[in-house]
């Protein structure tokens, strides 16, 4: 057996560094190290409980909004606000702007050029790899970062600026859309629909939403293996079986992701489970952190976040990272888009869940689906915005009081817990979605969704920075800077 | 140019931000303006041991480093271990990578107030120790001393903003990339001039407001945001209201208060970050080069004078009294 030490991973949100013991060509066993440590959670101590909308964005540049909404959201829970329709409909578009954001970078930046990598030469689609995807020269990288960057111009105006968006408000959004600029966003929304139709999907968003099972998918493909980048990247699950790399746990949380107006979710959240086959009512309560393996002071028992504690411990014995350990009644799970569209019933993916679990290919494939079936709801809403009704109430805030705000990022679902006591923070903790999809080791020594993903994956003679294990840490799509805040 | 970029303590938003340059070609823009990226954390292909190749063949003198861009500040804690960061697959500190890399490059630029002056990260009571490249806030120093002087000549230069705009950063890059930054060319933070040199308040579509003293009183109405809500805008140094955001933002256009985020200090200060602090009805933060009896008594004549449509407006979040339409020809 030997040890291989693998860091930095570049191409995901912050630095990381895994730990794996190998035998035999495979990975037996993993351990995942957040390596940076910024306090965010004390930083927050003693504020006034609004200025949390000035901190929270900074924990992380790629998903500022996903942590401005969550507190938004905390606070608005705190203050008994409730927004009205058309703030709704504004911080949807924010947020589905940087989610979708989100997963186009993932996709065109992050994850395809590892196929552009050297070690994959001898197959006949390499040279296609490498003119789409090598980093820096490659065509779909450059066309995806011009259209990531028209795209975010619809955060110009819906937000002032992106990232540190801080149009977001408990009560609503700041900026208010008058009719003219309605007409100009939904342009700018057509212009990335383009985009997609053109060169991720070679089809209509319609046609790709509507394939139900995993045969309809795969016929789809064989009509054009190579048209568009989603069609490329399903040759490369066949070739490379990326359908078998990097099994989760089976089990999936989403709190459920963009709020309706008159209640409700357009994509409803839940905890799904491969082995049911179905969606059960998620109970926040039965969330808890773990801080056995982390540098970081725990209690006996492991914490709901409304009482949790964040306080480093670099020296304590037995810590190989920052991270917590969530878990859910005691369970690993994962979260991310895979499991937003799994509790939201889209039958595509629960079908090819239900045949491979959640690996490399259906992490992925969730992914690319949601951009088709989230940019026509971004279109309603735009519609539904009313250009002379008030798009924000002002925030009044009690003293005292507790505030929980659940939400989805791009990555998957993440939770603020917040207390305010004599007006100003007691307590503020942050559940991030890489927080549960690279937890360490909890005090029973069970492994994180990661850890137990990367047992089995595939190292070559000589491999340093295995391929495969990038496949599959780039899967989960994560954020370092997060998962550590 | 060799480009060398590394982040550490802050969110990574500098590099999320810089994808958002204004051009339909971004590595083409670069590679064009003479930058190459040696590596970047987001952007290269090198991962694991390439990349920790890549930093010894820096140091050992194999590959010319011409700038080294820092994004995030430099986490001294716990006890000066640097231990709060340390660079994945070294074993060993980011500060103590940062110091070493530091020494072999023409130019260190900080990117960010985070790298600047240690922003954001080093609010509250700094639980990581963390500071910027040569300033901690406002004081010289930082992890390379206030003595540092990169292979150019020119101390670090301090591209802040919480993010930094995308065309600052490209802007002092193509410039040292074109031989065209001297030392003038900082301000007396070692900010580039060129959007250093402005003000946020320059260009704010509530300029109208500000001169009637027609306030905003909630969020998302249409009034001047600094005798209420924070707005710090006539005191910052950017050009956020000309140079806009994504295409036409800023943060006031989109309904919020200039935080100061180019300053050092700004995580801090001192009150709520959306209320104004007063002093006996009057703004403690007055425009600098303004005397306070001037702004008292101006204040309260342009309140006086404030057109209805103005009043009206400033505390709606659109218009609800239009300027007038003359009848006869504009004189
Ligand atoms: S300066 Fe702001 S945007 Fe840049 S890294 Fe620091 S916190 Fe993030
Ligand atoms: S909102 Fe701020 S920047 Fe705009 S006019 Fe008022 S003080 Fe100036």
């Amino acid at each position: 057996m030997s040890r291989l030490l693998v860091g930095p991973f570049n191409r995901v949100e912050g630095d990381l560094e895994v730990s794996l013991d190998i035998a035999d060509g495979r990975v037996t066993s993993a351990q995942v190290n957040a390596t940076m440590y910024r306090g965010f959670e004390q930083i927050l101590q003693g504020k006034a409980p609004h200025d949390a909308l000035v901190y929270v964005p900074r924990i992380c540049g790629i998903c500022s909004v996903s942590q401005s909404v969550a507190s938004a959201r905390a606070l608005a829970d705190l203050g008994g606000i409730a927004m009205p329709a058309n703030g709704q409909h504004a911080t949807n578009l924010i947020l589905a702007t940087e989610n979708l954001a989100d997963h186009l970078t993932h996709f065109y930046l992050f994850f395809m050029p590892d196929f552009a990598r050297p070690v994959y030469a001898a197959h006949p689609w390499h040279a296609e790899a490498v003119r789409r995807f090598a980093p820096d020269h490659g065509e779909q990288v450059r066309a995806a970062t011009a259209a990531r960057q028209r795209w975010l111009t619809l955060l110009g105006t819906l937000g002032g600026k992106w990232p540190h968006t801080q149009s977001v408000e408990p009560g609503g959004s700041t900026r208010a859309i008058d009719a003219a600029e309605r007409v100009r966003l939904l342009a700018k929304v057509r212009e990335f629909r383009g985009f997609l139709e053109r060169q991720l999907f070679a089809a209509p968003l319609e046609t790709v939403a509507a394939l139900e099972t995993e045969a309809a998918l795969w016929d789809w493909h064989a009509q054009d293996p190579l048209g568009g980048d989603l069609r490329f990247f399903l040759t490369l699950v066949r070739d490379l079986q990326l359908d078998t790399l990097g099994p989760g746990p089976g089990r999936y949380l989403s709190y459920g992701a963009y709020a309706q107006p008159g209640g409700g979710w357009a994509l409803p959240g839940g905890v799904w489970r491969t082995q049911t086959g179905e969606v059960e009512v998620l109970n926040p309560r039965v969330i808890t952190e773990d801080a056995t393996h982390a540098w970081l002071a725990h209690a006996r028992e492991p914490l709901h976040p409304l009482h949790g504690i964040t306080r480093p411990e670099p020296d304590k014995p037995g810590a190989y990272t920052w991270n917590k350990a969530p878990r859910l009644g005691g369970q690993v799970v994962e979260t991310g888009a895979i499991a937003r569209q799994l509790t939201s019933g889209m039958p595509l993916v629960r079908d090819a869940v239900a045949r491979h679990g959640g690996t490399v290919y259906t992490r992925v494939l969730a992914r690319l689906i949601e951009l088709a079936r989230v940019v026509p709801m971004m279109e309603d809403w735009l519609q539904a915005i009313r250009p002379t009704e008030a798009f924000c109430v002002p925030t009044t805030l009690p003293d005292e009081g507790s505030g929980v705000g659940l939400s989805e990022a791009a990555r998957g679902s993440l939770g603020h817990w917040l207390v305010v006591r004599r007006g100003r923070i007691a307590n503020y903790q942050i559940v991030a979605p890489t927080s549960w999809n690279f937890s360490p080791r909890d005090a029973a020594g069970t492994p994180g969704a990661l850890e137990q993903a990367l047992v089995d994956a595939p190292v070559r003679e000589g491999e340093q920075t295995p391929v495969a294990v990038q496949h599959i840490v780039r899967s989960f799509d994560p954020c370092m800077v997060c998962t550590v805040h | 140019m060799n480009v060398l970029w590394l982040q550490s303590g802050g969110c990574g938003g500098c590099s999320m931000s810089l994808l958002c340059a204004d051009t339909t070609d971004f590595q083409g823009h670069l590679r064009d303006g003479g930058v190459n990226l040696l590596w970047h954390p987001s952007l290269s292909m090198a991962s694991g041991e390439e990349v920790i190749a890549l930093l010894h063949s820096v140091l050992d003198g194999g590959t010319r480093l011409d700038a080294l861009c820092v994004e995030g500040s430099l986490l001294r804690g716990p006890h000066g271990t640097g231990r709060f960061h340390m660079l994945a697959g070294t074993g060993l500190p980011m500060i103590h990578w940062v110091r070493e890399l530091a020494a072999k490059a023409a130019h260190v630029l900080a990117v960010g107030s985070c790298a600047a002056w240690g922003g954001i990260t080093a609010g509250g009571d700094n639980p990581t120790d963390a500071c910027g490249l040569q300033y901690e806030d406002d004081r010289l120093g930082g992890l390379l001393g206030a003595d540092f002087r990169s292979g150019s000549g020119l101390p670090v230069i301090n591209i802040a903003g919480c993010p930094t705009h995308p065309s600052w950063v490209i802007d002092t890059l193509m410039a040292l990339a074109a031989d065209g930054f001297a030392a003038d060319d900082l301000d007396p933070l070692n900010r580039p001039r060129f959007y250093a040199d402005q003000l946020v308040h320059h260009g704010c579509t509530r300029n109208e407001y500000y001169e009637f003293k027609a306030s905003a009183e909630k969020p998302s109405d249409l009034g001047c945001m600094m005798e209420h809500m924070g707005c710090k805008g006539t005191q910052v140094h950017a050009d956020c209201n000309t140079r806009l955001w994504n295409g036409e933002g800023s943060c006031t256009r989109g309904g919020y208060a200039c935080i100061a985020c180019t300053e050092p200090g700004f995580q801090e200060p001192g009150h709520p970050f959306h209320e104004t602090p007063k002093l006996a009805g009057i703004p403690i933060g007055l425009p600098t080069d303004m005397p306070k009896a001037w702004f008292v008594a101006l204040a309260s004549l342009s309140k006086s004078a404030t057109p209805k449509r103005v009043k009206n407006n400033a505390v709606a979040d659109h218009l609800v009294v239009k300027p007038a339409v003359r009848k006869t020809r504009l004189k």
